[in-house]
């Protein structure tokens, strides 16, 4: 990636996020001319925790889809490949009907202990040294059966506003977060991105295929379980507190690699700041959106994912059969 | 004076018996033997990838120990497999083996050494194998390792291609160990300085390859024997 091309992607990611704290700015201005602390007490109060929650939850999927796609050396991976936000939101789900959704400490704890059971099931049912296909296969059914769990626990909810709140938490939404949520979420998901950063020259590696790696001294198990692990953390985190919010993962890797040459590992970083950038900048349609009511996230990411999405898998196959 | 290769008790579960190999000074030398014979194992082993058992040293130093740019320039290995995950482009896939100080004009040297220059700015899944194999090999001989190990580095080459490629091993074979695993018996025997036959996860047999060739362990392990210049079954 030339220096041009990342000067202009921190510069997107930066004007994203002032826009998400200034967007819209009618009601800000008129504040700001009535009650200049009430303007201050919105903008920290309620825009910064979104804008912080949309940057960081964003970069965390973009972040750990680029490592999971690096580490199965497959284009169409991402984080709920290996069961862990599915895992995550079923323990966020339980854990709400015990101590409801505006608890962020127990919802947190709730999702990584979540997250952590789908990996250590996945572990236990891929072993340590797995095979990529034993992996990707185990955590296709993990992320099934969390799935499956996740909505037998919504049909045995103990009051339809539980079935109300959990659903629309698990839509994923941004909105009515505090500060000190977001920070439950961001700090995780900035600790956890760091890390990954310093498994790029493994994870580039990975392009010559695992004995490749293997023979320059990268220990292969030892970075899946870390790959594994810090993907399970971060993003348990800002499931937590966010709800799930697909597609994110999946696309940003995509087009970080683009930007790094194909190489899987160096495009970690594009794909956390593309990441964050999507994240912001649906936030900005769900605001901007002429509904009346408010999109949940989730939705919008899907909305626009999907259909990428299947543009991949047409254009992998049109290339296959070519 | 230290050994350029000392591998002792090299061992893989079902796969390696224990085995030592010693390589005093820089030589090449070929492992041959049926499917399964332990080939890629031997190579493996002596890479320090996955489970081995024993003990490596090159030049003295044992390379589990070393890390990054010091192991690139230690050893190098060669898989059978050709597949390479990421569209990367063919300039970059051979920056991947070279240690991280080093600058453009070393990829361009690698590149040329195997007249693969046309191939430096073309994306590699859309190379033919055998363009990719020489990639490949150019990526294993960049960093100039003391010892070179490739699992069947003429495999997917064109007839030029593969007295080329054995041409130039044999010329780096001066300066570096190359250990190369092989099926072709006469392309081995013609280039090669010594033979290893492998059968069953063991070494039986260890010589020069034109005695190895003609002698009866070929006809034992692989059930061939040369008649009138061209190899036959028993």
């Amino acid at each position: 990636m030339s220096l041009r091309t990342a000067l202009l992607l921190w510069l997107l990611v930066l004007l994203l996020f002032a826009a998400s704290l200034l967007v819209p700015a009618g009601d800000l201005v008129s504040l700001f001319h009535q009650d200049r602390g009430l303007a201050f007490a919105l903008l920290r109060e309620l825009r910064l925790p979104r804008a912080l929650l949309a940057l960081a939850y964003g970069a965390m999927l973009g972040a750990s889809g680029a490592a999971i796609q690096a580490l199965f050396a497959n284009p169409l991976a991402s984080p709920d490949l290996t069961g862990t936000t599915s895992g995550a939101a079923l323990g966020a789900v339980l854990t709400a009907y015990i101590f409801g959704f505006s608890a962020p400490l127990a919802l947190s704890i709730g999702a990584m202990g979540g997250a952590l059971g789908a990996l250590l099931l996945l572990l236990f049912l891929a072993g340590p040294a797995a095979e990529t296909a034993t992996l990707l296969l185990a955590g296709l059914a993990i992320s099934a059966l969390a799935g499956a769990l996740t909505t037998l626990a919504l049909a045995l909810a103990p009051s339809p506003f539980a079935f109300y709140d959990a659903y629309e938490w698990l839509m994923g939404s941004l909105i009515d977060r505090s500060l000190s949520q977001a920070l439950f979420a961001a700090l995780p998901a900035l600790a956890a991105i760091l890390l990954l950063l310093r498994l790029r020259p493994a994870l580039d590696s990975l392009t010559l295929g695992e004995e490749v790696a293997m023979s320059f001294g990268h220990d292969i198990r030892r970075l899946r379980l870390l790959v594994v692990c810090l993907t399970a953390a971060g993003v348990g985190a800002c499931v937590a507190i966010c709800g799930a919010i697909g597609f994110v993962g999946l696309v940003a890797p995509i087009f970080g690699r683009r930007l790094t040459g194909g190489h899987p590992g160096r495009a970690l970083l594009p794909a956390a700041l593309i990441g964050g950038a999507l994240l912001l900048a649906s936030d900005l349609v769900v605001r901007l959106a002429p509904l009346g009511r408010t999109l949940p996230i989730g939705v919008v990411t899907a909305l626009l994912g999907a259909p990428f999405f299947l543009w991949l898998v047409v254009h992998m196959r049109w290339r296959m059969r070519r | 004076m230290t050994p350029m290769l000392d591998a002792r008790g090299l061992r893989i579960r079902d796969r390696l018996d224990p085995t030592d190999l010693g390589i005093e000074a820089p030589q090449f030398l070929c492992l041959v033997g049926p499917n399964g014979s332990g080939k890629t194992s031997l190579l493996h082993a002596l890479a320090g990838i996955g489970d081995a058992e024993g003990e490596v040293r090159i030049d003295g130093r044992d390379p589990r120990l070393a890390a990054g740019d010091e192991r690139k320039r230690l050893l190098s290995y060669l898989p059978a497999s050709r597949d390479i995950a990421w569209p990367v482009s063919g300039r970059s896939l051979v920056a991947l083996g070279l240690p991280s100080g080093a600058g453009d004009a070393e990829v361009e040297r690698v590149l040329a050494e195997l007249d693969a220059d046309a191939l430096a700015e073309r994306r590699v899944d859309r190379l033919s194998t055998g363009e990719r194999s020489r990639l490949l090999i150019a990526r294993a001989l960049a960093p100039r390792p003391r010892l070179l190990l490739l699992d069947e580095p003429a495999a997917n080459l064109d007839p030029q291609w593969q007295l080329r490629l054995m041409e130039h091993l044999r010329r780096v074979s001066g300066s570096q160990a190359v250990v190369a695993a092989m099926h072709d018996l006469d392309l081995a025997a013609r280039y090669a300085d010594r033979m290893l036959i492998l059968d069953g996860g063991r070494i039986v047999a260890d010589d020069a390859p034109a005695e190895l060739v003609e002698g009866s362990d070929v006809r034992s392990v692989f059930g061939i024997e040369r008649r009138g210049g061209t190899w036959e079954l028993l």
